[in-house]
């Protein structure tokens, strides 16, 4: 740990710069726009110079521990409470995904025309704070306290900067996401309390929890806490009502943040702290996750068809893909939760990139409403190529990250005996969202204007997407298309640390892996054939 | 018989120790001094009162802190038994001076903006603050009874202090009736218990059947004893009129809206803070026997308080209506803390610090709300506030900060508090609490976050021209503090030095 001082520090930075950015920028009225500016490229570009430094950095020789730990007192040492940071195998990949969508909504958010924009700037650099602080907490109280941080400004966000009914969405998403947070926190002191061990990190808890598990009724209960509460931020059906309304409303910026990467929230509660903690608490309820998760790809699934809304399409289609991520854990398989974390990483880049473009639609047609759209790639083909570069991502074509996580979700389920049954249903769902988002891409971009639009598609104003939004898009593409022609930058030190955890059953043996692996690359080579015909 | 007299009377000299109540003298004193100086000083100058009281009891609260040599971490009793010093009563008395220095600040200028008389305010305000500190210090019955009806008498007077505002001599009526009829309860319940622990038929019956230590050893042999339930519960229901439990929770509303806004954030910390430490010296002295039988009705009242609380703020439109109902449902978290001190230890400390956040977000906004209201803040209501970010963008910070830290919402110093209380009432066990207490939690998102909403949620259009309303620098520097302090205690709890 000695010799990793200096990145411990640094990974302290990724948090203390974009807070201490906004707090200068909460003053920053009279700031001229290059300082502004400045700010703003210091905060949100830090982070994921420190994210891409610490990735290229990780020892995977330590997998099992803590790269990069950091422990500093807070005047909470007699509950055992620390602000223990770090990062391992599976939070690693999400403070990346956290440095690259805060940076590119950050971007998208410094050229805005937003009212108050330095205010709008603070707001999103302190949800950005609290996002990597999420993701490299090793003490679960710490791990709240950074999610409750980042979720307030969301709120804020909403209400000053949302659109069409802001003030009741903005409300009702506080109200409802509060309630899912306090019985997270609820969860977590159960969890604190009846272990008996006084210590909030995740270490210890880990190993004490090891050699002495609770009883099975106290698992059980603790995880459904933990589930329901997770389950309402990461909007398990039935508990999404707020996202869909949430993300149409929100301000791009925020919208990105969240949908993004905030949300992932829950889903790394439950694989990284929940299953592991609370093994036959998990087992008691993964048919329960199963069933709620169907329910999220088919009957949100079907609503999203039914949207005519664009923003609200995409709000309702990321509630949807959670689906998929919670049955990757149901399968409490090495193999299926390391295929969640590889969707919730692509999924967060692909969503953000289809919620921004979404925006820059709108700037140019005035309007969400798909069927009064039409023929727009003639003027802006290049947005019409990044758009439908989204919503291939989100369907699941190979090449980008997506599929390797939907992919690898399936393969687990038709190995685990109990969810089998779960394949066909949740197949169904991939049909779903092609059809939702190829009609989008048909609807916005090709055929004949609708006649209102046909007069504003002759509008000198409309043009092709601009510099700024080319260069948030593509740092998000880029990243999609990295994961989705290597997997393994991810994956590896996913699969290592995952097999540590005695909850997620593994592969009998590597070599069978490796005959997954292969039969991977013969599936995206038939696929992608198929695709050039 | 005079041998008795003279061996009481040198245990009584033996143990008076004037020392170790000097806060309180020096308040006392100060409170001569201010009504002295308005006889004495010109009339233009009697603006001085006011800055002598805050600066007077500025220094008493230096002096405590620092007298520090004085105190031992062990309980020591003094005047015969009459006061009991403890390290919570000593956290206690810096409390309630940091509360009286605060609602002497504000006081200054809501007696000018109302144009009210001065100088007896600040008296009573110092004279309540001492009687406060002497109430959490007493450990005989007739300490707490005399120092009770202090804080109480002067609290009549200072509730109807507007007197040419009808909604203030309202308040001051039905907090004097009221306050009487409580008064008489807890009382009756002390005179129950002393004639039952005096009864020589009784097994360990005393002489001094007054004194707290007597009667924990009473009550802890004769727990089932009917009159001495009685004489308990009568004492616990007069206590829960001060801090505003339900089924005494009747006057909250009206005397807060009507008392002047000071007196109300007064009410609202210090004296309910002072019951609840009574409460759980009582709980875990006197009382201490009747654990099993006071655990649920304690259970019942929080429940009944955290509901009743959150239920009827949601619907109140007047923001100092609504604060004290909100404040309703903060007296049902405590008692949470409270019944889990029975069981674990540390939860005493978890109550205390609670209240320190409180005490920082609820001057903090009522506060601010003498600031952004013109003349008589009775009847703000939440219409008033729309937009009031645009005028005042300072102030609307600084009550979202205090409501945010209310609310619980980290990383502000509430939400610590709310986590101390969660965690002590999960080791106690007290699941049913803790279920009840989210519920209180979450819908009080809904009433504070409505004022938010008002505030920042602008709807419509925004008139550009409504202009800023400039500040002075020295409120600029007490609310800036508070706000800070605020964060500062969410952050790094550790500042305080009351972490469990």
């Amino acid at each position: 740990m000695a010799h990793m001082e200096p990145f411990s520090i640094l990974l302290l930075t990724a948090i203390l710069m974009p807070l201490l950015a906004g707090v200068l920028l909460l003053f920053g009225a009279r700031f001229s726009g290059v300082l502004l500016k400045v700010l703003g490229i210091i905060g949100f570009g830090w982070p994921l110079i420190v994210g891409v430094l610490l990735f290229c950095q990780f020892d995977s020789s330590l997998i099992g521990d803590y790269n990069f730990e950091l422990r500093l007192p807070t005047g909470l040492e007699q509950l055992g409470i620390y602000l223990h940071l770090g990062l391992n195998g599976i939070s690693m990949p999400l403070f990346l995904l956290a440095g690259v969508v805060g940076f590119s909504a950050g971007w998208y958010a410094l050229h805005s025309k937003a009212e108050r924009l330095h205010l709008y700037l603070s707001l999103l650099l302190f949800m950005l704070s609290g996002l990597m602080g999420t993701f490299a907490s090793i003490d679960i109280f710490f791990f709240y306290f950074f999610h409750e941080f980042a979720l307030i400004p969301t709120f804020i966000l909403i209400g000053v900067w949302g659109g069409v009914g802001r003030r009741s969405t903005a409300m009702e998403m506080t109200i409802y996401l509060t309630l899912g947070a306090l019985l997270s926190l609820v969860g977590l002191i159960a969890l604190y309390v009846k272990s008996g061990v006084e210590s909030f990190s995740l270490i210890e808890l880990r190993g004490y929890l090891a050699s002495q598990p609770l009883e099975e009724s106290v698992q059980g209960n603790i995880f459904a806490l933990l589930l329901i509460g997770f389950g309402i931020l990461v909007s398990l059906f039935p508990f999404h009502s707020w996202a869909p309304k949430g993300y149409a409303t929100a301000p791009t910026g925020a919208a990105m943040l969240h949908a993004g990467v905030l949300k992932k929230f829950g889903l790394y509660g439950l694989l990284q702290i929940a299953v592991p903690l609370l093994p036959e608490g998990a087992m008691q309820w993964t048919p329960w996750i199963v069933w709620l998760a169907l329910g999220n790809i088919l009957i949100i699934g079907l609503i999203t068809i039914a949207q005519r809304d664009l923003k609200m399409m995409f709000g309702y289609s990321s509630v949807m893909h959670m689906g998929y991520a919670f049955l990757g854990i149901a399968t409490l398989t090495v193999v299926g939760v390391g295929g969640t974390l590889l969707l919730m990483v692509a999924h967060g880049l692909s969503i953000s990139l289809l919620l921004m473009l979404s925006t820059c639609i709108y700037h140019r047609s005035q309007t969400f409403d798909m069927k009064s759209m039409g023929g727009l790639a003639a003027k802006t083909p290049v947005l019409a190529a990044f758009f439908i570069a989204g919503i291939f991502a989100s369907i699941g074509l190979p090449g980008f990250g997506n599929f390797w996580g939907e992919f690898t979700i399936f393969v687990s389920l038709a190995k685990t005996e109990a969810t089998r049954w779960a394949i066909i249903p949740a197949a169904i769902g991939i049909i779903i969202s092609a059809v939702y988002g190829l009609r989008a891409v048909a609807n916005i971009f090709y055929g004949a204007p609708h006649s209102r639009f046909e007069a504003r598609l002759q509008d000198e104003a409309i043009v092709d997407i601009k510099g700024f939004e080319r260069v948030s898009a593509l740092v998000l593409i880029g990243a999609l298309l990295i994961i989705g022609i290597f997997p393994r930058i991810l994956s590896d030190n996913a699969n290592l640390e995952l097999m540590n955890i005695s909850s997620y059953q593994s592969p009998t043996n590597l070599s069978a892996t490796e005959k997954v692996s292969t039969s991977f690359a013969e599936v995206v080579e038939a696929k992608e054939e198929g695709l050039k015909k | 018989m005079n041998d008795l007299l003279v061996r009481s009377l040198s245990n009584f000299t033996g143990t008076n120790n004037w020392l170790a109540i000097m806060p309180e003298i020096m308040l006392a004193i100060l409170a001569l001094c201010l009504l002295g100086a308005e006889m004495v000083l010109p009339r233009e100058r009697r603006r001085l009162i006011a800055d002598t009281a805050i600066w007077g009891q500025v220094a008493i609260l230096v002096f405590t802190l620092f007298w520090g040599d004085f105190y031992s971490s062990e309980a020591q009793y003094y005047f015969s038994d009459m006061i009991q010093q403890t390290d919570v009563t000593h956290l206690m008395r810096s409390f309630f001076l940091v509360s009286s220095i605060l609602v002497c600040y504000l006081g200054k200028s809501y007696l000018k903006k109302h144009k009210l008389p001065q100088t007896e305010f600040f008296h009573l305000v110092i004279i309540i603050a001492a009687a406060l500190m002497l109430l959490v210090q007493s450990s005989n019955f007739v300490m707490l009874f005399v120092a009770l009806e202090t804080v109480t008498v002067a609290f009549y007077v200072l509730v109807a202090y507007c007197r040419t505002n009808p909604l203030s001599l309202e308040a001051g009526l039905k907090y004097l009736i009221l306050g009487a009829f409580s008064s008489s309860i807890l009382l009756f319940g002390i005179v129950l218990l002393y004639g039952i622990a005096g009864n020589p038929e009784f097994a360990a019956s005393t002489g001094n059947a007054l004194s707290f230590t007597e009667l924990t050893t009473f009550i802890s042999l004769h727990p089932d004893n009917l009159l001495v339930r009685v004489g308990a519960v009568l004492v616990v229901a007069g206590l829960c009129f001060k801090i505003a439990a339900v089924p005494f929770q009747i006057w909250v509303p009206d005397v807060y809206q009507g008392a002047p806004t000071p007196v109300t954030a007064y009410l609202a910390v210090a004296s309910k803070a002072a019951g609840f430490i009574v409460l759980l010296q009582l709980l875990k002295g006197p009382f201490s026997g009747l654990d099993s039988f006071l655990t649920p009705l304690l259970s019942m009242i929080a429940i009944a308080t955290i509901l009743f609380g959150s239920i009827a703020a949601v619907s109140q439109r007047n923001v100092k209506r609504m604060l004290g109902l909100s404040g309703i449902a903060h007296a049902g978290y405590l008692l949470i803390g409270v019944i889990a001190a029975l069981k674990v230890s540390w939860a005493e400390y978890a109550v205390i610090f609670y209240f320190a956040t409180y005490l920082l977000a609820s001057f903090t906004i009522f506060g601010a709300i003498i600031q952004i209201s013109d003349s008589d803040d009775s009847n703000l209501s939440l219409d008033d506030l729309e937009n009031l970010a645009r005028r005042r963008p300072f102030m609307s910070a600084a009550i979202t900060v205090g409501l945010g830290s209310l609310a619980g919402i980290p990383p502000l110093g509430g939400f610590i508090g709310k986590l101390f209380i969660f965690i002590a009432a999960f080791q106690a066990g007290l699941y049913g609490l803790l279920g009840v207490a989210l519920c209180g939690v979450v819908i009080s998102i809904y009433y504070y976050f409505g004022l938010i909403r008002a505030m920042y949620f602008s709807q419509g259009k925004v008139s550009s021209e409504e202009s800023k309303v400039k500040m002075g620098m020295a409120d600029r520097l007490v609310f800036g503090t508070l706000v800070a302090a605020i964060v500062l205690v969410g952050l790094f709890p550790g500042v305080l030095p009351i972490v469990p």
